[in-house]
């Protein structure tokens, strides 16, 4: 399983992603946006979290059009699976890889802490380790992950299972963080192959930094 | 040429920081005047332009690519001098 990690100006959880992926065994490369191309062999391209480009003007607006971003573009589109984590998610987004677009949290402050997550669909390669109606705990760490799409938008995520995951307590039932519509924390495209969320499951991998319930999200990559 | 580009949530897109701002203002004092808050952002572009339309027609471009999200913002354009 060869991973394709890129990194931004501004990226700040490459290498802990890369830490994840290769404690599951897995070959991880880094990859400066000024590229333009991914290695030949990648399975997966990760989308890692951070500040690129300090979120001027809008979370991953700038980083949508870097170099590297057209290749990512092309991968997904030969159905190549990549994965947005946090600004990843943020800068799918904005590529119009993933529908819907991000807002500043309705709380307006930057949320920093673990958050209950409830898988709501497992059919798609990302989750299939995991079961409808599980219950996880993985960090949050944005300031703006306040998903927003239309009602019409939102139904189409649902008729085609697209909603991945959703906030939740820790009884599962669903809890509003950041006012995300329908409290969505993380989705997939129409095709399943490109998946997006806010939480980090690369900070949940290690029980003895707190939960390892991150791994089991990570491994439905290697099946 | 100046290009004053405004942006701001489109209506019907909850506007979470105007609706702080309309609550704080309520509280300092201003409830009775204030009917709506919204918080945009202002983009100003210096052009090397002399065509007002063509202006225009590439700050527009600008927007739709970059500038604003049209998927939550709505933006107007204002060429000046």
């Amino acid at each position: 399983m060869n991973v394709t990690v890129l990194q931004f100006p501004g990226t700040n959880c490459e290498y802990d992603t890369r830490y994840a992926f290769e404690k599951l065994e897995a070959k991880v490369t880094i990859v400066w946006h000024k590229d333009y191309e991914l290695p030949d062999n990648t399975d997966l391209v990760v989308i890692p979290g951070g500040f690129s480009y300090g979120d001027y003007l809008r979370s991953g607006a700038i980083a949508r059009f870097a170099n590297i971003m057209t290749a990512v573009q092309d991968f997904a589109a030969k159905g190549g699976k990549v994965l947005g984590i946090c600004n990843g998610f943020q800068i799918l987004l904005e590529a119009g890889l993933l529908p819907g677009a991000m807002k500043r949290n309705n709380t307006l402050h930057f949320i920093s802490k673990y958050h209950h997550l409830k898988v709501i669909n497992n059919d798609n390669t990302f989750l299939q380790e995991l079961n409808q109606g599980d219950i996880l705990n993985i960090p949050v760490a944005h300031h703006d992950g306040n998903y927003y799409i239309d009602e019409m938008g939102l139904k189409e995520l649902e008729n085609n299972g697209q909603i991945l995951l959703k906030y939740c307590d820790e009884k599962g039932n669903l809890k509003s963080l950041n006012g995300s519509v329908e409290q969505i924390a993380g989705i997939c495209n129409k095709q399943k192959n490109v998946f997006g969320l806010m939480p980090h499951p690369e900070r949940a991998i290690e029980t003895l930094l707190g939960c390892d319930d991150g791994v089991k999200m990570l491994q439905g990559f290697f099946k | 040429m100046k290009a004053i580009v405004n942006v701001a949530l489109k209506r019907g897109v909850l506007d979470d920081q105007g609706k702080a701002t309309h609550h704080a203002l309520d509280t300092l004092g201003f409830k009775e005047i204030i009917k709506d808050v919204r918080v945009g952002k202002q983009i100003i572009l210096e052009l090397n332009s002399t065509n007002k339309e063509e202006a225009q027609a590439e700050v527009k471009k600008m927007c739709e690519k970059l500038l604003a999200n049209t998927v939550i913002e709505d933006y107007d354009i204002e060429i000046v001098g």
